[in-house]
């Protein structure tokens, strides 16, 4: 017996609905007759697959609906960090997000991260976010010659330091901190997990570098232990955590 | 559009721990050391004139009076006067440094609460430690019990 293509229910087929998505859009260019720099939320429907995520969905909508749409996406596997945006209010990555994970009867929501300019639809200036990541140095500082061979380190040593390493600079833990959202200042979550890559890093030696900087006014001390920031790291990174141990390092003065 | 590397401060600056003597750290580590104390202080508090002997039906003024004459109470009560005041006036300059942006609003606020936090502290230390627990001619039943030897 063979399938035919008007058979009713295949065996293993992805059951298919349809998907309102309401987008947060930024038209910088005044398109259309809009004012330049207008802000609105447009609502889109699409057909999805139960396996289809939100950037299934966008891509529909890009490819098939409205071709200025615009987002970013690089790899689209949850790797490169390029799509985090804020989806049914949380912060999160279009790519590891299924629709059917959000309640896909009522319109899924999407907006650009919060506290970062916003460029167009839902690209954000991520300027702020890096600057913050190159005051922190991120890059391994030692002195002496160099060694011929690796740097080894000891299991326990590389343990301190694992979940900080997981981090792919997506900025959603930034964006989703009240503090940073308010003051532009502060270095935000990000900054302070890639520091703490370092700082506990026993190859590193310039932790008290590290530290001085974040020992600064909108260093550390501005976190109010809010965990949102780890809520929506989109990699499980304990951030808060990693927060607390570089204001332990610095109220102890032992790393 | 031409754009740049963005330049990378050199690194291998030279180290100095004076930093950790920081405000900023200081403030951080006196609200987490006073709020336990003030748990302490104000579960003992509530505790001494809400739940021991008659509870609440023990308040009025001479149990008050009496506590107020008795110098264990008055620095007890001085204690978590200061650190509540200066715990909460810290806690209000965090909230003031995170949402007052423009500086003439800042400057305002954090006067305002200087000054507000230095006029409690003060009247509250004054009553503590003027406080009359036996006024002349008020009537003898209402007086806490330590006034009847004068």
């Amino acid at each position: 017996m063979t399938a035919t293509a008007d058979a009713p229910a295949e065996v293993g087929a992805i059951p298919s609905m349809t998907v309102t998505l309401k987008i947060l859009r930024f038209d910088p260019d005044g398109l259309d007759g809009r004012e330049p720099g207008s802000e609105y939320w447009e609502e889109f429907q699409v057909e999805a697959h139960a396996t289809d995520r939100v950037l299934d969905a966008l891509h529909k909508i890009k490819w098939d609906q409205d071709g200025s749409l615009a987002f970013r996406r690089s790899c689209a596997h949850g790797v490169c960090g390029s799509d985090a945006m804020r989806i049914n209010a949380r912060n999160r990555l279009a790519c590891k997000t299924l629709l059917k994970d959000l309640n896909p009867a009522r319109p899924i929501t999407v907006e650009p991260l919060k506290g970062l300019p916003v460029e167009k639809d839902l690209i954000v200036d991520m300027e702020p976010f890096f600057a913050s990541y190159r005051e922190i140095m991120p890059f391994l500082m030692t002195s002496g010659p160099t060694p011929e061979r690796e740097r080894l380190q000891s299991p326990e040593d590389r343990a301190k330091f694992d979940d900080t390493t997981k981090c792919i600079l997506c900025a959603a833990c930034t964006t989703s901190c009240p503090v940073f959202w308010t003051d532009g200042q502060y270095f935000g979550p990000q900054a302070i997990v890639g520091a703490h890559r370092f700082i506990f890093d026993s190859r590193d030696e310039g932790e008290w570098d590290r530290l001085e900087i974040l020992n600064d006014k909108a260093g550390v001390w501005k976190c109010r232990t809010a965990f949102n920031c780890t809520e929506a790291c989109p990699r499980g990174i304990e951030v808060t955590k990693a927060i607390s141990e570089v204001k332990k390092a610095l109220t102890t003065g032992e790393v | 559009m031409m754009s740049t590397a963005p330049e990378l401060k050199s690194p291998r600056r030279p180290v100095s721990h004076s930093t950790l003597g920081r405000a900023q750290r200081w403030s951080w580590i006196f609200q987490r050391v006073s709020g336990v104390i003030l748990i302490v202080l104000i579960f003992t508090h509530l505790f001494v004139n809400l739940w021991s002997g008659d509870g609440i039906n023990q308040i009025d003024f001479a149990f008050v009076a009496g506590k107020l004459a008795n110098p264990f109470w008055q620095w007890f009560d001085f204690l978590m006067l200061t650190l509540a005041m200066i715990h909460g006036a810290n806690g209000m300059r965090m909230i003031i440094e995170d949402y007052a942006h423009t500086p003439w609003l800042k400057a305002t606020l954090h006067w305002a609460l200087r000054i507000s936090t230095v006029v409690i502290i003060v009247l509250g230390t004054l009553v503590l430690f003027t406080f009359d627990p036996c006024p002349a001619d008020a009537p003898a039943s209402l007086l806490p019990s330590l006034c009847e030897d004068i």
